[in-house]
């Protein structure tokens, strides 16, 4: 398959388009978890139960479509290999722990991939909506929809006083999870991040990884999202967040500027090494990968390189992922393996943009 | 013995995985197993619930003893079979009637887990909830009320009363039919 079409068919439609702030905020995400009244949660479900609440929230589901966003396919996780699962986690479609603990866990995914609802995760019910760029608020319209959509189909536990009941304490009430996924490369370079991050915790915010709990920071890219889901509106909720988030844009420009008109050569030069690094490397840990795509990134919103596409940083932050690597080369590979093919897939990465 | 991703560190988290019937060793250090991202048990499940089970023993009925299981035999979920004990260990309900019945116990927990906050304020659903948006509604309104008689503008709080008694109305005829 040539690269192209990998990628094409790789990347998510809904991550070609440009969203707002999508400069500094890669994706905002939305997360609600349910659960239905009459089954035990998925953790204690026997096999039995676990399959009756996919098929009962299939029957009432199956056939039906919800507004714009189109029909919905599912995929069970057992008729999925281990690597198309893998795909799927790096794509932050299903969770790593669907994908690798779940018993009878399934995913309903709609045409361009926006809308994910995990069934038999954690919680019977999570509904996943992901939008480019600053768009809180429209994700959380979305998931409101598409929640109250599957509302009007099935029976969820819900309490007056606790509200919507979950299986882990963390997600009662709201069982709301808004998460910002930021690049946050001007913030890291004058080190004011590790001491933003102490103070947004203070603001009951957490602040991860790319890809979740206990993830280091690669490629200066940060989620941010809500602690607290009880005692609170998911308006307020997203309020909150939406503040946190706005003020990080307005420093991390405000550091770009300071280093671009202080230190102007010292950052070309820093991203030009590193646009090197990526043309010419021909082994490429993804530590390292992440850095420079990193680098590269900010030289294309400074305007420092020109006729790249702003895109690459999330397109190859995705692609250059162990799944991802296996399922292009079409085999399984060892670390050592995959270093040089992320080395090789990056280089024709960038000879597609020069060429187009 | 060397962990077998980076050769470098030695290697502490030692486990096996059978996947259909295959048994496969691993032998990495702990920083691998978190960087690799791979879905190794152990490596990052030190998450939000091994703390919050620690939380749960927090418990004073916990910490002064710990056969608290045979003190306290009375919390169990009769309809999953979950006890306290059990839930306090994985952090965990095992169903929605578990909120029932460990209930009495649950406020100092989620106090801690959402900044003092015990009871939900978000969304209510549109099908099954719709008679707790009324009451909801009920609730402000009469706080509302409270507030306007602390500032004696009672003007405004009539206003609010009788808002109060329309809706009261409401619901009472609403069960009559």
């Amino acid at each position: 398959m040539s690269l192209e079409r990998f990628i094409s068919e790789a990347i998510c439609p809904w991550m070609k388009k440009e969203g707002p702030d999508s400069d500094i905020v890669l994706s905002s995400r939305i997360r609600l978890a349910r659960n239905l009244k009459d089954y035990i949660f998925p953790t204690l479900a026997s096999k039995n139960e676990a399959e009756s609440v996919i098929q009962t929230i299939e029957k009432g589901i199956k056939d039906q479509t919800y507004s714009t966003i189109g029909n919905f396919e599912l995929l069970y996780m057992d008729a999925l290999k281990p690597n198309e699962k893998r795909v799927f986690v790096e794509k932050h479609l299903i969770s790593p722990h669907l994908a690798e603990q779940s018993r009878y866990g399934a995913v309903l995914l709609n045409n361009d991939e926006s809308v994910s609802i995990m069934i038999n995760e954690e919680d019977h019910i999570r509904i996943q909506c992901l939008f480019p760029g600053f768009q809180l608020r429209e994700a959380l319209t979305l998931a409101n929809g598409i929640d109250d959509w599957i509302e009007q189909r099935v029976d969820y536990a819900f309490d007056e006083h606790r509200g919507y009941l979950t299986s882990c304490p963390t997600n009662v009430g709201t069982g709301l999870r808004a998460s910002v996924m930021m690049h946050l490369p001007a913030l890291v370079l004058t080190k004011q991040m590790s001491r933003i991050i102490p103070a947004i915790n203070q603001l009951g915010l957490v602040v991860r990884g790319i890809y979740g709990e206990g993830t280091e920071a690669q490629g200066n890219i940060f989620q941010i999202s809500n602690q607290m889901t009880l005692g609170k509106s998911e308006e307020d909720i997203i309020e909150d967040l939406h503040s946190v988030v706005m003020q990080l844009i307005q420093q991390e420009r405000v550091a770009r500027k300071t280093l671009y008109d202080s230190l102007k050569v010292q950052l070309e030069d820093r991203i030009f090494r590193s646009y090197g690094v990526l043309a010419n490397s021909r082994i490429i840990s993804s530590k390292e990968a992440a850095k420079c795509l990193s680098d590269v990134r900010l030289g294309i919103d400074l305007g420092l390189i020109k006729g790249l596409s702003q895109s690459i940083l999330n397109e190859l932050m995705i692609l250059t992922q162990p799944g991802f690597l296996q399922q292009y080369s079409g085999e399984s590979l060892d670390p050592d393996e995959r270093d040089i093919k992320r080395a090789a897939l990056i280089r024709e990465r960038l000879k597609l943009e020069n060429n187009a | 013995m060397y962990c077998q991703e980076c050769h470098e560190r030695p290697a502490t988290l030692h486990f096996t995985k059978i996947l259909n019937g295959k048994k496969m060793e691993f032998h990495i250090c702990e920083h691998c197993a978190k960087e690799k991202g791979e879905f190794i048990p152990g490596s990052n499940t030190f998450s939000i619930h091994q703390l919050l089970s620690g939380l749960l023993h927090g418990d004073p009925y916990f910490s002064d003893n710990t056969s608290s299981e045979f003190i306290q035999p009375s919390l169990k979920c009769e309809r999953c079979g979950m006890t306290y004990y059990q839930f306090a260990k994985v952090g965990r309900f095992g169903c929605s009637n578990c909120y029932d019945v460990f209930d009495p116990k649950l406020d100092p927990i989620l106090k801690r887990v959402h900044g003092g906050n015990t009871r939900h304020a978000g969304k209510i659903p549109l099908r099954i909830g719709n008679h707790l948006q009324e009451k909801r509604r009920l609730e402000t309104l009469k706080q509302e009320m409270q507030q306007y008689v602390m500032q004696e503008e009672f003007e405004k709080a009539a206003e609010i009363r009788d808002q109060i008694r329309n809706i009261e109305k409401r619901i009472q005829k609403g069960k009559g039919e």
